[in-house]
This record gives structure tokens, C-alpha cells and sequence, in this order.
């Protein structure tokens, strides 16, 4: 089965994604430019991390109306699992996909390194090849990474099992210092109402391969993939 | 094609094509206006020779900037010429946009450093991230794609509160450009002393990975191909900073200097390397090259003279940023993210279309010509006309006197006896040099750039050298930045010296067979005795350790007049090494990894204290003595030896010991582990004072650790290959004891101390507030 | 058709944490300023554009604003317009 990477002018994680899937048997990335105006025939869609053009004016404020952006909204309605890493949930946040928000880092700094996030929820199409409650590590990279959305809203995403991550310690607790960058409820990770839209900042595309470290990543692309072939047989 | 007496400068006036009349509006050639573009009355007499005329305006600030030391080399080159440049694996030496050597199985690296030292001192965000820029753009120039960078950095001291606005603002500035463009920073080095106080200093190095055949030349080649404007318009910006790059900077330099710092488009510097990608790939071009230090002017003539061809071109169809900018302004405008390229006649629709593709604008400026003159246009007025070579090669060049200071050569004599008892408890010494800034963690820094982007770091920031894979190979790349310039003030031969063995014995602790080099000569005035002394001994010291190890210098770059009000930085003389592992599986953290393995020493302990971190620290700023001594064939020797343990996979860890010495070696490896730190037992047997032995920066040592089973193998290999090895203890327990007994006196400590100490000391002192210069925006 | 210049205040939305504003607050306080109550950074977009008067000059820029400009999330905006003079620079 074929899975989209879009990619849009200042997109850097394109081809670590593409790599990511390329490990998986039976897929077949195909990458989409931010000029095409259909995805063709896929099974899901990877919007991937980076600066879309160049993170000017807000994250992937303007990466939401390129062309490929109707194509992938109108997958997601209907249902298609779409992820979104890093700048690729700001753009899914941008295009109303998801609700919030993301805004800078508490500490003003770009933030670099491996955190510790707590897989909440496996009741998605990303996560069930995780246990709930699971520790991951997993590589964050960005400088607006702070969640932020209504009371309401967070209530919401509480209240229906739709936070998939949350950033805490090593033994999954959920202190502040192991929020790297001040997101409300300690959110890395979201799901849309209908549970195919998946939003976070880490990247789990960057842990997957033993030489590279960790490689708590790989669940979330065997989930994906397990999704989609039962899906297909069913 | 040029005669040699072209390049003497003795050719009279272009025959085929009219000398220009001055344009209109144009200043008149004064001796003054002469000496406002930095040239010696000397330099003018010899321009007036390759002419035969008086130059006109624009051909004055053409010969300026190409015959400013950041272009001509003026008072390095014949100095460079003693590094060795050669070995069958190097591909393309000096002189291109970036050295290239073979790394195996048809594929090549790319690699470069270079100095952005006058911008970063007046506006340290905007001139360190247009420095990762102009690296960058000097890889993909090259044909190669960008896989890592790194950076080397000075700043005085971080008790100021100006040098911590210049370092958070440069850490910053070299993050948010490598991050956006999508480069993993993979290692680097920074180091603080008073004596970078006013000039810090910003070297960024970059490494790109290709298929051989996919290298492409800075040559304007093939008479009727067109030459092209791509990426960013032409503003104003940056005029003449190749010739600022050459000036000593004065207490006014501040302000008055801010509007020639170039402002850095990091999203579309990643388009550009895009477009440049495909475009070599495409075939439809024949050269390329960055407009870096004086723009246009240093592309286009360089392109020329090594093509050994003309060019002619019209600043009237350069696309520019703003309204009545004079052909002077075009051709010396410093804009970045812009390319020129060469590409083949009646190609220019598929550039065209290929730029396009990536947001991008490529405009025919002019052609390739048989002439080998530099001319160039406005709206088809000749307003300069020069002959390529002697523009571009024929800047004199000058050997100086170099006399060493009196006063260094007092410090370095100096009696350190009195030093050799510890100042207080060696414990609460050890840690107050444990947290030195030269010393502690640079997670501060480091977790500020993107170091795992592009999935191939291996080896992240933090250890000895950042590693990364090559894809769809078994092989990996390691690369390193160092020197220490207090070695280099106290004895700059012995100082270049070092700096060459720590980048090889960082390479080889990962497992690195060092390849080759790359260097940054950073300097003050070259016209002071004292200075140029300092050069030459820097470079000799530097060409035969380079020739000794086999890693020959393939490029770099030169900054000099790092002055302020008269006084001059360290010599810093920056190496830039990359090596290659054959099985990048087999690399090595540094890392201590498991409780019970056994610590080794590899090297000698001797009473050096001479320029230590632990004299700055502990002992107010104090920088004297005999650096310490280098002995380069134990150094290759030491190298061979912890190769093969690599190559044997003998190895759990292996850290090199340098600045805080062996003490702070053990440290850094109980703590540096993503589990947790790991407590040490260590007895030292030397005969020698305990600050000698735990905080002297003896060169050639190697702390490793191994299973205990194999402890007999790995000191038998290390006694065939004549390198001193023995145990020094064991790996304690998580969260256990850091001890360290002398026979005259002990270090103890919880490692969760030593931890705390390591991490939290950088982070401390950078939670101070800077002070803000007034109306700056990036703090 | 006059031209006019649309000035748009993009500011962090009352209530929101705006760590830049903070950090601002502090350094204004470090350098000695006091009685600064509050700091808050947000983008000044200057627009310049042809429209037939003043008013649709306004309406589109509410659009652009809902649109692209700001992000109703996180931030508020505010417009100023005001009509250039005749014979302005047409480049």
C-alpha cells in the first residue's frame, strides 16, 4: 500500500519519514508536492516536519493553503489516517484539523533532545501496538512546541481519550520538568474527533533504527500499517 | 590564457575592448579615496600596472575587495603553501569552494570551514547564522548535500554580561539557520577567555556527502554560456564586508558598523540548496558558486580565473532589492542566499524552469567570453574592464618579520612550582574546574540545535566527535573542531601542534581512521611582528603534524585582525577534521557503560600544568608556562592503538583528556551516559604533584574502559603498538562514589555531585541576564 | 482605485502565556526600569494595497486577518488604515 509524504517548500523531515516507511513490509512511500493538487491513490498521509516556508508569520500558517492542503482535508473527512509530526501538526492545527494551537517554547530556546512521553490512549489507528501507560523515548526538534488551546477544548480532548501523548518522566510521571516546552496538560500528542487525524511534536520517524538509538518510533508506523491492512482485508 | 608576466602585473591595457570612461555621479580616484578602500600605495602602484590607467570607481572597489586579505590571502598565502595538500583520497585540494576527498565506494565528502568573526561581534545572531549560511551554500556549491555542521566558537568570559548576550545570540543565530535548513549540528567546540573579549569568534564548518561524479567546479567554462543571477535579489546589504572582514575593529565599531551585517533567509537558503541540487544533477549547467565574500565581484572573477576564461557582465539586469544601486553596489553587495551560475547556451529556460519549480528567480547577467577579462556593464556602458587573473591571483602577497613578544616569552618561562600544591581541598578544586565553562557540559548550547534531523547522527553532540552514518552503506563520517588558543599564545608551533593531535585523537576515540583537514586561521594583525611570528610558528607546527598524521589540509580560511583597541585575540588557529569508519557499527561512545568495567590509561601523565584551565580557573586568570609538550609519534602511535581496539571491538568507551585534565576526563565519562552516571574507582600510582596528575593537560592520553575478561588482550595490543597503557580502576555503581586517590591526595565525591556540577554549571551561568545593546531584537 | 497603507497589530490574545513578553518584562526590570506592569510582543504587518475606499480597504484586511494574518487561537488583531498620498513611489 502506497503512504503520502508531503512535502512543502522548507520541509526537512520528508525524507526521514519516507525512510521510516520504507522499513515497514508492504509499504510504499510516495512523496506529494505542495503544488499537487490530489494524493492520488493512498492509504494514509505523513505531513511531515521542518519550517514550511520557513515557519514565517506563524507555524505552518502558511503551508495551509497550498494546494496538496484541499486534498488532505478532504482525506481526513473522509476518514483517512493522516499524521502530522512536528511542523506537520502545526499545519494540521493551522488548517483546523485539530484544535489549539502550538505556540513558543516556554523557555524561548529551541529545545533538541530525547524525551520520555506516555502513550495515553492505543484506541487509535497510531497506537495500537502500544500499551497504554508505556513509556516512549523519542527525539523532540522545535522552537513552537507549546500547546495551547480553550479550557474547554483541553476538557474536551480529556474527557473523550483524545490526548495520545503526554510528556513525562522516565517512570511516566507527569512533573514539570519533564514538559520541555510548556504545553497545557503536559499534551505532545492529539487525536481529531473521529481518531484519524494524529497531531504531535515528537518525532517518532527519527527512532527506528537500532544504530540511531532508541527505537521506540516503530510502533506508531506498525500500528499505522497493521490499521491499514485490516482495514484492506476486512 | 595569462603569461606570467600578466600575473606580475606588468600587462599593459586590454586591447580588443575600450577602457571605461568614469561613470557619472562617480567619486574621483583620489590618494584618499585610495586609501578608505584599504590599499597600500604599493597595491595601487601595481593596479595602475595590470590597467595601465587609473581605475575607475567601481574598479577600484573591485580590486578592494578582491585584494582585501579575506579574498587575496594577501599576508597568509605564502604561508599556506607550507601545509601539506596532497594524498591519493583527496580529490579536490585548496583554492575551490570546498576540499573533497574519496571516502569509498564512489562516493565523496565535501568540507570547510569558515569564519564569521566581524558580523558576530556587531550583531552575533544574523552574523553567526549568515556564517552557517555561506558554509553551507560553499558544500552545495560543490555538488554535494549537506549532512552535518559544526561550529567552533570563542567568547570572553561569561561573567560579563556582553559576552553572554554575543554567546547566546551566536548560539542562536548558528541553531535557527542549520535547524530551518535541516543540517544536524554534530559537534563543534566553544571556549571562553578574557582575551576574546571584544572579538569572539564564529567558525562554522559543514560537510556534504555526493557520488564522485556528481562534482561540479566553480569554472566558468565554454565561451557563449551565460552566466545567471539565481536565488535572492541584490540589496545593499553587506557592501564591503570582505574588506571589514580585514580591519581591526575599534570601540565605535558597534554602531557605526551595523548596516554592513548581512541578514541571513535560512527557508530560502534550503530552497536554493535544493534548486542547486537538481540544477548540477540536471546537466544543464557547467559551474557554480556562491556570491559569499565580496558577491558577485569574487564569483564571477574567480569562476573566470580558474576557467582560465572571461566574462562580461551587465549590473543593469542583476535583479535587485532596491531602486539606484550603482554597478559599484552590485557587484560588492554581500545579499545572501544567492548563487551565480554558468549555464550551457540556450539552457538558460530549463535553469529557469528548475528555479521555478523551488520558488526561485535565475536571470541571464552576461556570458562567458575568450578574452580573460573581467568586464563588466551598465545598460551596455563598460564601467569596468580588468583582466581576470591578475584580479583574482595577482594581489601581492608579503612575507613579514615575525619576532615573538618579549612578554610571552617571559610568561612561558615562568616558575610554576608554587602552583603544583593544591589551593584548597582538591576536591573542592576539582569541582570548581569542573564547572569552568571550558570545561562543563555544553548541553546548553547543543540541545539548541537540531542533532538528529536527517536520521544519520550516530554520534550526537557531547562526546569527543559527532558521527554520522553514510546511507546505504556500512560506513560512517566523524568530524571534530579544535584548538586551544592559550597553548597557542604561550608556544603557537606546540600549540598547532596539539590542536591537530586532539581533532586525530577525537577522530579515533569513535573509531575514525582522521582523513583530512580543514582550517581556520584566526589571528590579529599580521603587520605586527609579534602577530606574524605567531602565524608562521602556527602554521609549521600545524603542516607537521598534518604531514605526520597523514591528513592533509584540503582548505579553509584565514581571519586576521581580530584586534580590539590594539590587543589581540589568542592565535586560534582552528583544525576542522573529518575521518572515516569503515563499519560505523563498531563506533564508540564516550560514555562509561556498565558498572564493573574496567578503566584504562592510555598516554603518560607528566607534570604539565603550563596554560592549563585549572591555572585560568583556580588561579585568577593566570596563563603561563610551557604548554604541554607534543610528541607526534606517540600521538600516531596512540592512534594505531586505539584503532585497533575499535576494530576488535574491545572497546565500552573511550574519551581523550584534555582541558581539566585527567580528572576531568573520568568525570565526563562517569556522567555523560543517557542512564544515569556511573560512580568511579580510580588509584593513581604517579610520582608526581596530585594537581599534575589530575588537572594537567598532558597531550596523547586515552581513558577507556573494557570488560574485565578482556583487560590482558587490550594492554597487550596497546604494548605492540608501543603505546603505554594500564589500570586505573574500575566503573563503579549507578549513583555510586567519584573516587580518585593519588599517593598524596584523594578526590571523593557522590557522582550525583559530579553530575549536578557537570550539567547545571553552563545553564547557571547563562540564567544571568545579558546586557542588551539598545534597540536589539534577538535577545 | 487609491492606494492604502493597512497597518495590522497581531497581538498574543489577554490571558495567554507570551513568554516573550515576559522575558521583556525582565530584562526591562534588570536594566532598572521600573513600574513596567506588563509587557506583551506581538507583529506589526504593514499591507499596502489598491482598494476603492477606506472601508473596503478595512473589510478586506478583517478578511486577510481571519484568514492568514492571525490565529484567532492564540492571537487578536487590530487594523489601522490610512490613505497614502497621491503620486506615491509605484514600484
Amino acid at each position: 500500500m502506497k503512504i503520502a509524504v508531503i512535502t512543502f517548500p522548507g520541509s526537512n523531515c520528508d525524507h526521514d519519514c519516507y525512510r521510516a516507511l520504507k522499513l515497514l513490509d508492504g509499504v510504499t512511500p510516495e512523496f506529494r508536492w505542495h503544488r499537487d493538487t490530489s494524493l492520488g491513490d493512498v492509504a494514509a498521509v505523513i505531513l511531515p516536519g521542518g519550517f514550511s516556508y520557513g515557519d514565517y508569520l506563524r507555524a505552518g500558517a502558511i503551508a495551509r493553503f497550498s494546494p496538496i492542503m484541499d486534498a488532505v482535508v478532504e482525506f481526513a473527512e473522509a476518514g483517512g489516517p493522516v499524521v502530522g509530526i512536528c511542523n506537520g501538526f502545526q499545519v494540521l492545527c493551522e488548517a483546523g484539523l485539530l484544535p489549539g494551537a502550538l505556540v513558543r517554547n516556554e523557555s524561548l530556546r529551541f529545545q533538541s533532545h530525547p524525551v520520555h512521553i506516555r502513550v495515553e490512549t492505543t484506541r487509535t489507528p497510531f497506537t495500537s501496538e502500544y500499551e497504554e501507560g508505556q513509556v516512549l523515548r523519542i527525539p523532540i526538534a522545535h522552537g513552537e512546541g507549546n500547546y495551547h488551546a480553550e479550557p474547554e477544548v483541553l476538557a474536551e480532548l480529556e474527557g473523550t481519550d483524545r490526548i495520545v501523548f503526554r510528556y513525562s518522566t522516565a517512570d511516566g510521571k507527569l512533573t514539570p520538568e519533564a514538559n520541555p516546552n510548556g504545553s497545557a496538560h503536559h499534551i505532545a500528542g492529539i487525536v481529531n474527533e473521529h481518531r484519524n487525524v494524529l497531531g504531535m511534536m515528537p518525532h517518532p520517524e527519527r527512532a527506528v533504527e537500532e544504530l540511531l538509538g532508541p527505537t521506540d518510533g516503530r510502533g506508531l508506523f506498525q500500528s499505522l500499517r497493521n490499521h491499514l491492512t485490516a482495514g484492506a482485508t476486512t | 590564457m595569462s603569461t606570467p608576466s600578466e600575473q606580475d602585473g606588468a600587462l599593459a591595457a586590454p586591447r580588443e575592448t575600450p577602457p571605461p570612461d568614469p561613470r557619472p555621479g562617480d567619486p574621483e580616484i583620489t590618494a584618499v579615496v585610495v586609501a578608505d578602500h584599504g590599499l597600500s600605495e604599493e597595491e595601487y602602484e601595481r593596479i595602475l600596472g595590470i590597467l595601465g590607467r587609473t581605475p575607475t570607481f567601481t574598479e577600484l572597489g573591485v580590486f578592494s575587495a578582491m585584494w582585501s586579505e579575506h579574498c587575496g590571502y594577501k599576508n597568509s598565502k605564502r604561508l599556506l603553501q607550507l601545509l601539506p595538500t596532497k594524498a591519493p583520497w583527496v580529490i579536490q585540494g585548496p583554492g575551490e569552494n570546498a576540499g573533497v576527498i574519496d571516502v569509498g565506494q564512489g562516493l565523496a565528502l565535501a568540507f570547510k570551514i569558515e569564519s564569521h568573526n566581524p558580523p558576530s561581534a556587531v550583531e552575533p545572531y544574523q552574523g553567526a547564522a549568515t556564517g552557517v549560511g555561506g558554509i553551507l551554500r560553499d558544500i552545495f556549491t560543490m555538488g554535494a548535500r549537506p549532512v552535518a555542521v559544526l561550529d567552533s566558537l570563542r567568547f570572553g568570559d561569561l561573567t560579563s554580561g556582553r559576552n553572554r548576550y554575543l554567546f547566546s545570540g551566536v548560539v542562536k543565530g548558528v541553531g535557527d539557520y542549520g535547524n530551518c535548513v535541516g543540517i544536524p549540528n554534530i559537534g563543534g567546540e566553544v571556549f571562553f577567555d578574557r582575551a576574546y573579549d571584544g572579538n569572539p569568534l564564529v567558525n562554522a564548518m559543514a560537510l556534504g556527502l555526493m557520488k564522485e561524479e556528481d562534482l561540479i567546479l566553480g569554472e566558468a567554462s565554454g565561451v557563449g554560456n551565460t552566466l545567471m543571477a539565481v536565488g535572492a535579489r541584490t540589496g545593499r546589504d553587506g557592501i564591503h564586508g570582505a574588506t571589514f572582514a580585514s580591519e581591526e575593529l575599534s570601540e565605535d565599531s558597534d554602531e557605526a558598523s551595523r548596516p554592513q551585517v548581512q541578514v541571513g533567509d535560512p527557508f530560502t537558503e534550503k530552497l536554493l540548496l535544493e534548486a542547486s541540487l537538481e540544477l548540477i544533477k540536471s546537466g544543464h549547467i557547467v559551474g557554480i558558486q556562491d556570491m559569499g565574500a565580496a558577491g558577485l565581484t569574487s564569483s564571477a572573477s574567480e569562476m573566470a580565473g580558474r576557467a582560465g576564461s572571461g566574462v562580461v557582465l551587465d549590473t543593469a539586469l542583476v535583479p535587485v532589492r532596491e531602486l539606484g544601486m550603482t554597478p559599484y553596489e552590485i557587484l560588492l553587495s554581500e545579499s545572501q542566499e544567492r548563487m551565480l551560475v554558468v549555464a550551457k547556451r540556450g539552457h538558460e529556460e530549463h535553469v529557469r524552469k528548475i528555479l521555478e519549480k523551488w520558488e526561485l528567480e535565475a536571470e541571464p547577467v552576461g556570458e562567458v567570453t575568450d578574452d580573460g577579462h573581467f568586464r563588466i556593464e551598465e545598460d551596455g556602458v563598460v564601467v569596468a574592464n580588468i583582466p581576470a587573473l591578475p584580479l583574482t591571483d595577482g594581489c601581492p602577497t608579503y612575507e613579514r618579520e615575525g619576532i615573538e613578544a618579549d612578554e610571552v616569552r617571559e610568561l612561558r618561562e615562568r616558575d610554576l612550582t608554587e602552583f603544583l600544591s593544591p589551593k584548597g581541598d582538591l576536591t573542592e578544586d576539582f569541582l570548581e574546574l569542573l564547572g569552568s565553562p571550558n570545561v562543563a557540559s555544553r548541553r546548553w548550547i547543543y540541545e539548541q540545535f537540531d542533532t538528529t534531523v536527517r536520521t544519520s547522527t550516530v554520534i550526537r553532540p557531547g562526546g569527543d566527535a559527532g558521527v554520522i552514518r553514510i546511507d546505504g552503506t556500512d560506513r560512517g563520517i566523524a568530524a571534530t573542531t579544535d584548538c586551544n588558543g592559550r597553548y597557542c599564545y604561550l608556544d603557537p608551533r606546540e600549540g598547532a601542534k596539539a590542536a591537530v593531535a586532539e581533532a586525530a585523537r577525537n577522530l579515533v576515540c569513535t573509531g575514525a581512521l582522521p582523513t583530512a583537514v580543514t582550517n581556520n586561521l584566526n589571528f590579529g594583525n599580521p603587520l605586527k611582528p609579534h602577530i606574524y611570528f605567531q602565524m608562521r610558528e602556527a602554521v609549521l607546527g600545524m603542516a607537521e603534524a598534518c604531514e605526520l598524521f597523514e591528513t592533509p589540509v584540503t582548505g579553509g580560511n584565514v581571519s586576521l585582525y581580530n584586534e580590539t583597541d590594539g590587543l589581540a585575540i589568542y592565535p586560534t588557529p582552528v583544525i576542522g577534521m573529518v575521518g572515516v569508519l569503515d563499519d560505523v557499527s563498531k563506533t564508540v561512545g564516550h560514555a562509561f557503560r556498565a558498572e564493573g568495567d574496567c578503566i584504562l590509561l592510555l598516554g603518560e601523565n607528566r607534570e604539565e600544568i603550563g596554560g592549563s584551565e585549572y591555572l585560568y580557573r583556580l588561579h585568577d586568570g593566570l596563563v603561563a608556562g610551557h604548554p604541554p609538550v607534543v610528541d607526534l609519534l606517540a600521538e600516531r602511535r596512540l592512534q594505531h592503538a586505539v584503532l585497533a581496539l575499535v576494530q576488535n571491538r574491545l572497546l565500552h568507551s573511550a574519551h581523550d583528556c584534555s582541558e581539566g585534565g585527567l580528572a576531568c576526563a573520568l568525570a565526563q565519562s562517569a556522567v555523560g551516559g543517557e542512564g544515569g552516571p556511573l560512580g568511579v574507582e580510580v588509584s593513581l600510582h604517579d610520582r608526581l604533584a596530585p594537581v599534575a596528575v589530575l588537572f594537567g593537560e598532558s597531550t596523547g592520553r586515552v581513558v577507556i574502559t573494557v570488560d574485565p575478561a578482556s583487560e590482558g588482550e587490550v594492554l597487550g595490543m596497546c604494548r605492540n603498538h608501543g603505546v603505554s597503557a594500564r589500570v586505573l580502576g574500575t566503573v563503579g555503581a549507578p549513583h555510586g562514589e567519584f573516587r580518585v586517590d593519588t599517593p598524596s591526595g584523594h578526590l571523593r565525591t557522590p557522582v550525583d555531585d559530579v553530575f549536578q556540577r557537570y550539567y547545571d554549571a553552563l545553564p547557571n551561568l547563562m540564567d544571568q541576564d545579558p546586557d542588551i545593546p539598545e534597540g536589539d531584537i534577538h535577545a | 482605485m487609491s492606494r492604502f497603507t493597512v497597518e495590522v497589530r497581531v497581538t498574543p490574545r489577554p490571558g495567554l502565556l507570551d513568554p516573550e513578553g515576559k522575558a521583556v518584562q525582565h530584562a526591562l526590570g534588570s536594566l532598572g526600569y521600573e513600574g513596567v506592569v506588563s509587557t506583551r510582543v506581538g507583529k506589526l504587518i504593514v499591507v499596502e494595497m489598491e482598494a476603492d475606499g477606506e472601508k473596503e480597504a478595512r473589510a478586506r484586511a478583517e478578511e486577510m486577518c481571519r484568514k492568514l494574518l492571525a490565529n484567532p487561537v492564540t492571537q487578536d488583531f487590530r487594523i489601522r488604515v490610512s490613505a497614502q498620498a497621491e503620486g506615491v513611489d509605484e514600484r
